[in-house]
C-alpha cells in the first residue's frame, strides 16, 4: 500500500468511527486504537498518540454546540479537572513503563465496560441530603425541565473526585477520552442530572487529554503522517454526526456500536494475551 | 448557573471551535504537502521507534516550518490543537477573575499549572 492510499483509507475509516461515535454518544476515540492496531497493524504507542489527538479535536469541536444547549456546569467541570489531569499525568507516565501487551489487555477490558455502561444508562434518583462539601465548592446549578428549572446539588463529592482520577489515568494510559467513566462519576456517584453529566464530560475530555498530550509528544507517540488522516477523519465524522438528528435510530445504533465494541474488546484481549498483536 | 457563567462558556465554545478549525487547516495543509512529497510505500508504524528529535521540540518544529518541512507543519497544527483546551482553562481563570470568584480562580489556576507542567516538564 502506498502512502497516499494508506492516508485515504485511514481518513475514511476514521470518519466512520467519528460518525458512529457522535451518533451513539460513545465518542469515536474508543474505536480508533483497536482500528489502528487490529486492522492496520499499527504499534499501540502510535495508535494511542493518534487517538488522543482525535479525542481533543472532537471534544473541542463539539463544545460550541454543547454550550448552546446550556446544560454543562463550568464549576463542576473545572473542579473535577484537578482530578482528571492529575490522573492523566500518572496514566501517560505508565504508558512509557508498562509492557505493550498489558496496555492491550486493559484496553480490551475498558472497551467491554464502555459497551456495558452505554447500554445500561440507568439514572439514580436524588435521595440523599446535599453534600456540605458540594455547598462549599458551589457544585450546584439549575437544569431546564418540562416544568421549569430543576435545582441540583452534587452529592458524594470525594467518590466522584476519586472516580475522576481513575478516568484521567485511563485516558492517559490508553489515549481515550474516558467519557464513559466520567459520566459514571457525575451521574451515578455525584447524582448530577444526566444531561449535565454528559455535556460537562465532553468539556472535560479535551482538558484531560491535553494533560497527557505533552508526554506523548515528547515520547514520540505522535507520528505526524499517521495522525493527520486520523485526526481529520474523526473530526469530519463527528461534525457530520452531530448535525444528523436521527433520534429514533439512536437505540438501535447504540446496540450495534456496543456489539462492535465488544467484538473489538475481545479481539484486543485475545491478541494481547497471546502476545501476537497489541 | 448565573448569567456570567453562561457568558464565559459562550466565549469558550467559540474559541474552542475556532482553535480546532485553525489546527485542522494547518494539519490539512501540511498533510497535502506531505502526500505530494512522499509517494513511497507506507512508513513502518508496526514497530515503535519514536519520532525524529526535531519533531519533539518547539525550536525544532519552528525551524522545520520555516524551511517548509511537511511533517513539522503537521506537528504545528497538532500543537495548536493541544493548545486549545489549555486556552480554555486560561479563559476560565480570566472569567472567574471578572466574577471575583476567588475560590474558582484558584481552582482553575491549579488546573492550568498541572497542564503547563505536563506539557513542558513531565517525564
Amino acid at each position: 500500500m502506498n502512502e497516499l492510499w494508506f492516508a485515504v483509507i485511514l481518513f475514511f475509516s476514521s470518519m466512520g468511527a467519528g460518525l458512529l461515535g457522535a451518533l451513539s454518544g460513545l465518542g469515536g476515540g474508543v474505536v480508533i486504537v483497536p482500528l489502528l492496531t487490529i486492522a492496520f497493524h499499527v504499534d499501540i504507542h502510535y495508535a494511542i498518540g493518534a487517538s488522543l489527538v482525535s479525542v481533543i479535536a472532537t471534544s473541542s469541536g463539539a463544545a460550541a454546540a454543547y454550550v448552546r444547549e446550556g446544560f454543562s456546569n463550568i464549576r463542576v467541570g473545572m473542579f473535577l479537572e484537578i482530578a482528571t489531569t492529575l490522573g492523566a499525568l500518572v496514566g501517560a507516565w505508565l504508558t512509557t513503563k508498562v509492557p505493550t501487551q498489558a496496555i492491550g489487555v486493559v484496553f480490551g477490558l475498558v472497551l467491554l465496560y464502555s459497551a456495558y455502561a452505554s447500554l445500561k444508562q440507568k439514572h439514580a434518583e436524588m435521595t440523599e441530603k446535599p453534600d456540605p462539601l458540594a455547598m462549599r465548592l458551589r457544585l450546584k446549578g439549575d437544569v431546564p425541565a418540562e416544568d421549569g428549572l430543576h435545582h441540583y446539588v452534587a452529592q458524594r463529592v470525594p467518590v466522584g473526585f476519586g472516580l475522576m482520577w481513575m478516568a484521567g489515568a485511563l485516558s492517559g494510559l490508553l489515549g481515550i477520552g474516558s467519557g464513559a467513566v466520567k459520566v459514571i462519576a457525575m451521574d451515578q456517584a455525584m447524582r448530577l442530572p444526566f444531561k449535565v453529566s454528559t455535556t460537562t464530560s465532553n468539556f472535560m475530555i479535551g482538558v484531560t487529554a491535553a494533560a497527557s498530550a505533552g508526554l506523548y509528544w515528547r515520547s514520540g507517540y505522535m507520528a505526524p503522517s499517521l495522525v493527520m488522516p486520523v485526526m481529520l477523519g474523526v473530526l469530519a465524522g463527528s461534525l457530520i454526526g452531530s448535525r444528523l438528528l436521527v433520534k429514533a435510530e439512536v437505540r438501535t445504533l447504540k446496540m450495534v456500536f456496543a456489539l462492535v465494541i465488544v467484538a473489538l474488546g475481545i479481539e484486543m484481549i485475545v491478541h494481547s494475551a497471546t502476545g501476537m498483536g497489541g | 448557573m448565573t448569567w456570567n457563567d453562561k457568558r464565559i462558556e459562550t466565549w469558550v465554545g467559540v474559541m474552542l471551535r475556532t482553535g480546532v478549525m485553525l489546527a485542522a487547516a494547518v494539519v490539512l495543509a501540511g498533510g497535502v504537502l506531505y502526500l505530494v512529497q512522499n509517494r513511497g510505500p507506507r512508513p513502518d508504524y508496526e514497530h515503535f521507534h519514536g519520532e525524529p528529535a526535531h519533531l519533539m521540540s518547539l525550536s525544532g518544529i519552528e525551524h522545520g516550518v520555516a524551511t517548509g518541512d511537511a511533517r513539522s507543519i503537521i506537528m504545528l497544527g497538532l500543537l495548536l490543537l493541544i493548545a486549545t483546551p489549555v486556552a480554555r482553562v486560561v479563559m476560565c481563570v480570566v472569567g472567574f477573575l471578572f466574577e471575583r470568584d476567588k475560590l474558582y480562580v484558584a481552582v482553575s489556576s491549579l488546573v492550568l499549572v498541572i497542564l503547563l507542567y505536563s506539557l513542558f516538564f513531565h517525564r
